[in-house]
């Protein structure tokens, strides 16, 4: 909310500057968001009076006046506004006066016309965006006045961001009593003669909904003129506050929300069908609103009503058809309570937004409508004339909130805080705060006031002891608590370790967004069912990743897309797999992608572009953090997004624990991607633990190798063939290495030779020659028989 | 024995002529091998008579040793010539770059979490992480924002449908941790967060770490040591703090803490003494026990701490952006 400095002074004026006043404010929890003088900076302009106003000779959109400042002599002065005329009072910029921008009044001549000065709109002064024609100042405007002291510019906009619970300083009123708690001085509410009921007239008011509206005040005016202009003063306030000025009764009715913080409205009493009835919307029933659109209401929504038809959405905002116009010679006005829980949420649900609706979701103090309504009624008279009539209030007592005494027991209050208080010093913050204290058995009773509904239960008022305390005066002291070590299991694998070993091998750590490119996940993963944000940020911002690809891929690409052609990334985080529109199941994945060389250039290795057993080389040290990789298998399997002939799946037992290959051509296509790119992806959760070391004695005998070269088929994979010889070998074979793959000259097109050495060792003794052999043979029948193999010599 | 003393110079000559080891190993087979000369003179002896033996003997022993000893040490310079020639042939440039996989890092996300947890985790803090896909019991109602309340809507909330959203804060997890654990309680929560928001100072998706502390008779004070010891220790610096009174629905008092900076006071953080609602909605009696709550935005920290100047960088993920931090 802002407000106007100066108005607030008129309530409550400490002995402090606008600048300790917002700070004294802010830390009092109502944040200051800015300060702001209400007119620019400038110097040497005052009232004057347009005695002569004729046309310029050689310029038709510019006319010669002659202007009284109180002079000795008239000033001639040329001015460009259309709404110049003569017997106006206006701004007048003397010569020597200085405008915002630094801008300097000097004598000049326009057209050949002399000009001593400057007649000033608004918004050369700093005082609006934009201006239509120049200020039109009161007729009682004193001539020669300097226009700062005139109206008061030395003024500021303070701009509080308000927190939800203190919808009591959504009003000149309650800042007030809050910098009069704060600075312990006097709040002074200024005073207005009440209006008397002249006339009888008046309408009924049914509450068909009392628990949404337990109070509805109507009263009627007759004979307005709302053809009038609102004066100075109160636009003044409003622009100050950041409200423009509409009419006069919809400025008045502001002037009322600003002022008390209690919106108010007004009905155009001849619009009015019987007498007003609050009641529920019925289903579809349409309202067309003042902003010209055609609302359809559910039956969830308060309104105010006549005999026939909806007239205003309650509490958010009023109808077309029943507003005031400038045509209006009777009104209606209202001032309602709503309760909150009726009014919350609707304005939303409905796209609007309104100061009103601000104030009655978040709560408007109950016992303030009749002071609302005589305030508003006083001003109204005072300006658009007419005759009021009495009163009407249609009241459920019942309804209206309780405000329940809280205790507040010293000992919780000192407990929470951390420090002790004086009883006298507690006593004194509530009673200062407004609510009655009693002090009983180790602690008080406290009643508060109907503007503090915010205060209910004990911590709120444990809050406010400690707020007007002052936070900054509450000591830091370091916690104390019980040592108890947490449980770290060995067997536990860390994020860490993980993101650890990527780093060690080059990779660098993404963070991408969690909603991707759908278009891109359609690509990577043709078959899958994302998970739709139905209002996002943008289209290409709308699915949640099914995969740490998409956002990986694109990001490859936006870093290959400035020159960086060696690309190492990788990412952890969730993804999202819907189960249902309940349910989303979402798992920690580890991604990574690779592009590019596999070294930086470097000045005595090769540029060689990476491959296949590049990524697959950093998954097999990612997994053996898992305490070694013989738990793992890798087995060519196909993938949507990956090439079909360099993709595998990785298992732990018969659980696949991730993927990992070249990336499909067509995607590198597709996404717009340069060169080849590698890819894996892990399921975090699916990994399982770290194997904890189980010792086994070492051999003190000679360990003897032997190495075979098999031929196989190409579609045999080495790892089978690894498995087998590991069976067959048995506890003696105490290491199985592939040391080459060769294909080409010498070997049979579509098969391949793996050379392979066996380690064979026993712990207990010397293995003889004749052994050995008998190993050997037994692994050489068996892959040649498995594999269809031969052994090449 | 004239042409003993010859022989003897001879030899002589002969090794300090020899340039390499194996000229010199020539010298020596020619003059000390089995058929060399010096050699070839013991087998003269016998032409000697007995008593002419012993003095010769030990004339061609002594000739002999003495051109050992000329050859032993003309070794020793040969060699170490030769090693010293074979050693400065051998000279790189040891300034050239070393051979290895170059080392990447962590985003600065990453290093300012790892930060703080282990502050924290020193303090026995734990660490508990939650579903970013949320339901809004979790991430409302168990927090005493119940539907319609005001800071509902100033959350910007990214929903799937009315009961589905995406988190917006990690104080979720503040509630699947108390629904299963009883106090004392100790936790930390870093994570991803998402607000429906995009402009210069907002991106949809940032991190957030959550604390937690229940146990009996936690109070205000201490939660304004514990961060206030955090921050200090976080920026590394004597930084001037202040506790700002503030509004969040699950804590009471609440506050926000500013740090001042360079341009004025910057929010750093919210916390407060989680709210009796909040406790007996996950079945903590809030007459027993009583806990303090805070939540950091870790962009925030993150570009404070380095001094980076645009929020959106850190989810570009521009190589070169993320290497500053390696």
């Amino acid at each position: 909310m802002k407000f106007s400095e100066s108005w607030v002074r008129e309530w409550v004026n400490p002995a402090i500057s606008s600048d300790e006043l917002a700070e004294q404010i802010t830390m009092a929890g109502l944040e200051v968001d800015g300060v702001e003088g209400v007119a620019g900076e400038f110097t040497g302009v005052v009232v004057g009076e347009v005695v002569e106003c004729g046309q310029h000779p050689d310029a038709d959109k510019l006319r010669v006046t002659k202007v009284n400042v109180g002079g000795d002599e008239l000033l001639d002065i040329v001015c460009g506004a259309a709404n110049c005329r003569q017997g106006l009072k206006v701004m007048v910029a003397t010569v020597g006066a200085v405008l915002p921008g630094n801008f300097k009044i000097k004598k000049a001549k326009l057209r050949g016309q002399p000009s001593m000065g400057m007649l000033c709109a608004e918004a050369e002064l700093g005082m609006a965006e934009e201006s239509d024609g120049i200020m039109e100042l009161p007729a009682d405007a004193p001539i020669g006045m300097d226009i700062r002291e005139y109206l008061k510019l030395d003024d500021k906009t303070i701009e509080v961001d308000l927190t939800p619970n203190r919808s009591d300083c959504l009003g000149i009123a309650g800042l007030a009593r809050e910098i009069g708690v704060l600075n312990n001085c006097e709040v002074t509410e200024p005073s207005w003669d009440s209006a008397k009921a002249t006339i009888s007239d008046k309408v009924d008011v049914v509450l068909e909904a009392p628990a949404a509206c337990p109070r509805y005040l109507a009263r009627v005016i007759k004979g307005v003129d709302a053809t009038v202009q609102s004066p100075l003063w109160l636009v003044e306030k409003l622009r100050r506050c950041g409200v423009r000025s509409v009419d006069p009764v919809v400025d008045v009715t502001q002037y009322v929300l600003l002022e008390f913080g209690h919106p108010m409205h007004a009905f155009d009493l001849d619009k009015i069908d019987g007498g007003i009835v609050v009641r529920m919307a019925k289903p579809e029933e349409k309202l067309t609103l003042l902003d010209g659109n055609e609302a359809t209401l559910r039956d969830d929504t308060l309104v105010i009503a006549d005999h026939n038809k909806a007239l205003a959405m309650a509490g958010i905002f009023g109808g077309l058809d029943s507003g005031v116009t400038a045509q209006s010679k009777d009104i209606l006005l209202e001032s309602a309570f709503f309760a909150p829980l009726a009014i919350a949420g609707k304005a939303r649900s409905y796209g609007l937004h309104t100061d009103a609706s601000h104030r009655y979701e978040r709560g408007v103090d109950f016992e303030l409508q009749h002071k609302a309504m005589e305030r508003a009624t006083a001003l109204l008279l005072d300006i658009v004339g007419g005759e009021a009539g009495p009163v009407v209030e249609a009241v459920s007592q019942a309804d209206l909130p309780a405000l329940a005494p809280i205790t507040l027991r010293k000992a919780k209050l000192e407990s929470r805080i951390g420090i002790s208080f004086d009883n006298a010093q507690v006593e004194e913050i509530l009673t200062r705060l407004g609510l009655t204290v009693a002090a009983i058995e180790g602690g008080w009773t406290a009643t508060v006031p109907s503007y503090r509904f915010d205060l209910a239960i004990e911590e709120d008022l444990i809050e406010e002891v400690a707020r007007v305390f002052g936070y900054n005066n509450i000591p830091n002291v370091a916690p104390t608590a019980s040592l108890v070590m947490n449980r770290h299991p060995e067997a536990d694998i860390t994020e860490d370790e993980l993101k650890d070993t990527l780093v060690k091998r080059g990779y660098q750590e993404a963070i991408t967004y969690s909603f991707v490119d759908p278009k891109v996940q359609k690509i990577l993963f043709p078959e899958a069912n994302d998970l739709i944000l139905p209002h996002p940020i943008s289209a290409d911002m709308s699915a949640m990743r099914v995969s740490l690809l998409p956002g990986l891929l694109q990001t490859l690409k936006y870093n290959q897309n400035r020159q960086q052609n060696r690309v190492r990334l990788f990412e952890l985080g969730l993804r999202f797999l819907p189960e249902s529109d309940t349910q989303v199941v979402q798992n920690k994945m580890l991604g990574g992608v690779i592009a590019g060389s596999r070294f930086d250039e470097h000045w005595s290795e090769g540029a060689g572009a990476v491959d296949f057993y590049d990524v697959k080389g950093d998954v097999e040290a990612l997994l053996a953090n898992f305490g070694g990789l013989e738990p793992f298998r890798f087995v060519a399997d196909a993938h949507p997004a990956l090439h079909p002939g360099q993709a595998a799946a990785i298992y732990r037992g018969d659980t696949i624990v991730g993927h990992v290959g070249a990336l499909h051509p067509s995607a590198i296509k597709s996404l717009g991607i340069k060169g080849k790119v590698f890819a894996f992806e892990l399921l975090i959760e699916a990994l399982g633990e770290k194997l904890i070391p189980k010792a086994v004695p070492v051999s003190k005998f000679p360990a003897n190798r032997r190495d075979f070269a098999f031929v196989v088929d190409h579609a045999v994979a080495s790892s089978d063939v690894i498995d087998l010889v590991k069976k067959v070998g048995g506890n003696q074979v105490v290491n199985v290495n592939l040391f080459d793959m060769y294909q080409g000259e010498g070997v049979v097109e579509g098969k391949k030779s793996l050379a392979i050495s066996i380690t064979v060792q026993d712990l207990e003794r010397t293995l003889e020659d004749k052994e050995i052999s008998v190993l050997t043979d037994n692994v050489i029948t068996a892959v040649t028989s498995e594999f269809n193999a031969t052994l090449r010599e | 024995m004239l042409n003993l003393d010859a022989l003897v110079a001879e030899a002589l000559a002969a090794v300090d002529g020899a340039q390499q080891v194996t000229a010199l190993d020539e010298v020596r087979v020619n003059f000390l091998g089995k058929k060399g000369r010096l050699t070839e003179q013991l087998k003269s002896l016998g032409k000697l008579s007995p008593e002419e033996r012993p003095a010769a003997g030990q004339a061609i022993n002594q000739a002999k040793q003495q051109v050992q000893q000329a050859i032993t040490e003309r070794m020793t310079a040969l060699q170490q010539a030769e090693l010293n020639a074979k050693l400065a042939s051998e000279t790189i440039d040891v300034s050239l770059p070393g051979r290895r996989m170059p080392e990447a890092g962590l985003h600065p996300v990453s290093r300012t979490i790892n930060r703080i947890k282990t502050y924290f985790g020193e303090l026995g803090f734990e660490v508990k992480q939650g579903p970013e896909v949320e339901d809004s019991f979790h991430n409302f109602d168990a927090l005493n924002i119940p539907e319609h309340h005001p800071a509902r809507a100033d959350h910007d909330t990214f929903y799937f449908n009315p009961e589905l959203v995406l988190r917006t804060q990690t104080s979720g997890v503040q509630i699947r941790t108390m629904e299963n654990e009883q106090p004392p309680l100790r936790i930390i929560s870093p994570g991803r967060v998402y607000r429906n928001d995009y402009d210069q100072t907002h991106t949809p998706m940032f991190h957030q770490v959550e604390g937690l502390m229940v146990d009996e008779k936690v109070s205000f004070t201490e939660l304004k040591g514990i961060l206030h010891d955090f921050l200090q220790n976080f920026f590394e610096k004597d930084l001037t703090i202040r506790f700002r009174p503030s509004y969040f629905p699950f804590t009471e008092p609440s506050a926000e803490v500013d740090v001042l900076g360079e341009n004025g006071w910057l929010e750093v953080l919210g916390c407060g003494m989680v709210h009796p609602n909040v406790l007996r909605s996950v079945g903590v009696d809030p007459e027993k026990y009583s806990g303090f709550a805070f939540g950091m935005g870790v962009e925030r920290l993150t570009m404070l701490r380095y001094g980076v100047n645009d929020l959106r960088a850190f989810f570009e993920n521009d190589l070169r952006f993320l290497k500053q931090f390696n």
